[in-house]
């Protein structure tokens, strides 16, 4: 038990340093500023994992530890708690009248019929009776150490449940633009996080279509600009060849596959363009997803153009959904696109596309592109690149919803082993064990005397309580004699 | 939808009452402590618990220690001075739950949404539990200590805490939330006042052990009115141990939540990072209050310790670390 504490104090303790340093899994660009920032420490850091706390081998290896020191305490254990649940009651102390919680009183019965009485009462107050010679021992509670055992059990329930999301779960995100789709297939995905034994043949087959993304901001007052409503209207059908449905995914409201879970986690604005080249030729048409930098939703992107002729062309871009002058240029003051407009830089040469480098569709690879030309556009504006060689026109905006697809087949044993954690927790702490001995004698005038004496370890006195009214339950089955009542 | 303005401006008047009738509940306390007539404090000896061995073959389990009850020393019949300060408690905190409940109206929604509101109803939650507690058993002498900090938490809330009435974002639209961040304040409530027991008895402790040594006692001093050092280890872990089923099911509660908003259960979040981290803790403290040469002080410190981890989760987290949950605003 020792050492699973310490494990456990030691996961705790791991953890803190997942909860200051930025982690790779939760803001990767904090990551990145970190690295620019602490150039010498930072791959030290990321020599330890420290960057990614919570997939770091050494963290794994204290929660496989924990698992087993936990494994290794508690089931021995259950099987000890298995014998001590079917504890009889200890036999009485010899002093009944020593017990913090004493009683004597007189009654008409005979000895043995006062037994029998005393005996079926205590049983329906469902205390665990037993006869040791005179006396009657009587004990109940013993739910407090199940429940005890169950909490543990379910600690480790909980466990496994965990590693099972991990190792055959996955974690995929995808953004989609208005009027587009995807399928669940690891292609279709812009990231794609799989626990080590998924298998990608069996990913469930539903495909989504987002007709529309719907934001609404609050207009005016001192929570302007503050968001009301988040909303994917979509269709989507669940396997190739079934019929379409229609539904709409919020924050908090995920479309669901069986355990495979489609959630809404992110959106924003995706200016429209169409680009011509040199000889005013379309060479691009079409949304181009934009990813929001501030609060007000300004945003930056970049639209490649390797079609365009003699030259490609390729311009990067900043999104304002609701654009109003200042010193340093435009800024959106408002995440509704009230007043868009976008500031476009334009480049001629060549992209770089077939340079064999991986590039990222939200930058522009500069090194062999020559800045051509700069405008601020409103929507149907278009800027002309000089000598009239090639234009973009800004012809609208669309919006994009990122979603994260999850699947989780460990989620449901995690959910039960935690309520009956909770269960087993209540029990354990609640419960109290508390023991009562009842002995009945004859005096020397031959009445019978029964006397009885009660142990809690209640904190709270409910026991002294609990005691007198046992007490007086017992008293009504064990009447005193006719004789000697008074009044 | 922008707020009711009469109702959140009649919120922040009651707002001001109730940290008034607070304050002033807490000197009463002290006056009470000070000057209100009380027993002798039973010397240590007098408490030590006899020990009744029960059975043949007894395992640890069958020595079983009868406690003193909670209810018995140190604390008489209430004084006026007593009453006085009681009646203060009930009417602050009459006052303080109207401010909530008016906010709660103004903006159609549950009032805990941002800090000032988590802290507002942190606050009542911590002199709701002292009031159950008042009524379980005698625990006048966590009055000042209380309310005290019930106007240190208020205090905070309407000064450096303070956002205007208004709705969520979207992210906070689920009765999961609700039901998460309510089991959450209650909880924070309940080990707000059971870590002050822990606080005070360790103080306790230490006050005793300068008069025994003949040292000054410092400021020590102020626990020397409260009962004997066990009543207040036992009320610590009795108010500990309920409030942690508690926390766990808030964590719970939050999980669900989580898994709902953002597709996973539990994602290391350095909120939920920090609160297992408190959880972790206190199931350490319940340990310890059962493991031979770790119950009493060490247990305690382990309680302070638990609550240190609670409150920066809380403000630290909050303020210092960027997480998912930093968006419900300062
Ligand atoms: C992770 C959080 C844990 C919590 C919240 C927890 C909670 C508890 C509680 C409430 C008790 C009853 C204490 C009492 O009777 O006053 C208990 C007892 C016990 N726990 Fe845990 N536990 C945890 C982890 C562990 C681990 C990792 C082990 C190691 C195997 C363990 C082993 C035991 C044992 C052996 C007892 C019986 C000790 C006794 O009654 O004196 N627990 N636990």
């Amino acid at each position: 038990m020792r050492t699973a504490l310490i494990l456990l104090f030691l996961l705790a303790l791991a953890s803190i340093p997942g909860s200051v340093i930025p982690q790779r899994n939760l803001n990767p660009l904090r990551v990145q500023r970190y690295f620019d920032a602490h150039k010498d420490l930072a791959p030290v850091l990321d020599r330890f994992s420290l960057f990614n706390v919570f997939s770091a081998p050494w963290f794994a290896a204290i929660y496989l530890l924990l698992f087993l020191s936990l494994a290794g305490c508690v089931i021995p254990r259950s099987w000890q708690h298995a014998k001590a649940m079917r504890a009889r009651p200890p036999a009485p102390p010899r002093r009944l009248d020593r017990l913090p919680q004493t009683a004597t009183w007189q009654t008409g019965l005979e000895r043995d019929a006062a037994y029998a009485e005393l005996r079926t009462a205590l049983r329906r107050k469902r205390f665990r009776v037993d006869v040791h010679g005179t006396a009657l021992a009587a004990e109940k509670g013993y739910l407090r150490e199940t429940g005890n055992l169950v909490f543990h059990l379910a600690l480790l329930l909980i466990l496994i449940g965990v590693a099972l999301g991990s190792l055959y779960g996955y974690k995929a995100t995808r953004l989609v633009i208005d009027g587009k789709g995807f399928a669940n297939t690891v292609g279709s995905y812009d990231s794609w996080k799989p626990g080590r034994y998924v298998k990608t043949s069996s990913l469930a087959p539903f495909t989504i279509q987002m007709d529309r993304f719907e934001a609404s901001y609050i207009d005016s007052g001192p929570k302007a600009g503050q968001a009301e409503t988040f909303v994917a209207h979509v269709r989507y059908r669940s396997q190739p060849g079934s019929s379409w449905h229609t539904d709409d995914i919020r924050v908090n409201h995920p479309l669901t596959f069986g355990t495979t879970k489609v959630y809404l986690v992110g959106h924003g604005y995706a200016p429209r363009f169409t680009v011509r080249d040199d000889d005013g030729q379309v060479v691009f048409q079409g949304p181009v997803p934009f990813l929001p930098t501030d609060g007000n939703f300004g945003s930056t992107g970049v639209i490649k153009v390797p079609d365009a002729r003699p030259k490609q062309l390729g311009f990067s871009g900043f999104f304002l959904p609701t654009a109003v002058p200042s010193a340093q240029g435009f800024v959106s003051i408002f995440p509704g696109a009230k007043n868009p407009a976008v500031v476009l830089l334009g480049y001629r040469g060549d992209l770089g596309l077939d340079s064999g480098r991986p590039q990222s569709v939200y930058a522009l690879d500069d090194r062999r592109l020559d800045k051509v030309a700069t405008a601020a556009l409103g929507v149907g504006d278009t800027m002309v690149m000089p000598g009239g060689k090639g234009s973009i026109t800004f012809t609208g905006i669309d919006q994009w919803a990122s979603f994260q697809v999850t699947y989780d087949p460990g989620k449901r044993l995690v959910l039960i082993a935690t309520v009956v954690m909770i269960v087993g927790l209540l029990l354990s702490l609640r419960v109290r064990r508390r023991r009562v001995w009842v002995r009945a004698d004859r005096d020397e005038a031959g009445r019978t005397v029964i006397e009885a004496g009660g142990l809690g370890r209640s904190d709270s006195g409910a026991f002294v309580d609990e005691f007198a009214d046992l007490i007086a339950q017992l008293k009504e089955v064990t009447p005193p004699p006719a004789a000697t009542t008074k009044e | 939808m922008p707020a009711n303005d009469g109702l959140s401006t009649l919120s922040d008047y009651l707002f001001v009452a109730a940290v008034l009738s607070y304050a002033l509940a807490m000197l009463a306390y002290a006056a009470d402590a000070a000057w209100g007539r009380r027993v002798e404090t039973q010397s240590v000896a007098a408490v030590e618990p006899a020990r009744v061995l029960v059975g043949a073959g007894a395992s640890g389990s069958d020595l079983v220690t009868p406690q003193p009850p909670l209810t018995s020393t140190a604390e008489e019949a209430p004084s006026h001075v007593a009453n006085l300060a009681i009646a203060l408690t009930i009417i602050g905190w009459l006052v303080h739950a109207g401010a909530l409940a008016t906010r709660g109206f103004a903006e159609e929604r549950l009032p805990f949404g941002n800090m000032f509101e988590f802290a507002s109803a942190g606050a009542l939650a911590v002199s709701s539990a002292y009031l159950v507690l008042l009524t379980r058993q005698k625990a006048r002498w966590l009055g000042v200590a209380v309310m005290f900090t019930v106007v240190v938490m208020l205090g905070l809330a309407g000064t450096v805490l303070y956002t205007s009435a208004g709705p969520l974002v979207p992210a906070l639209h689920s009765y999961w939330l609700s039901i998460h961040v309510t089991a959450a304040i209650i909880s924070s409530g309940v080990l707000t006042v059971g870590s002050l027991a822990a606080v005070l008895y360790l103080v306790r402790l230490r006050y005793d052990a300068n008069v025994v040594a003949g040292r000054t006692p410092g400021l020590s001093r102020i626990a020397r009115l409260t009962p004997e050092p066990e009543v207040l280890d036992r009320t610590a872990y009795r108010v500990l141990a309920f409030a942690f089923p508690l926390w766990t099911f808030a964590v719970v509660a939050g999980a669900i939540w989580a898994e709902s908003a953002w597709g996973r259960y539990w994602g290391w979040d350095p909120k939920e990072t920090w609160a297992f981290i408190t959880w972790v803790i206190y199931a350490g403290y319940l340990h310890a209050r059962s493991t031979a040469g770790w119950r009493g002080k060490r247990a305690a410190w382990v309680a302070v310790i638990g609550y240190l981890a609670f409150l920066f989760n809380f403000f630290g987290v909050n303020i210092a670390i960027v997480g998912l949950h930093s968006y419900a605003g300062i």
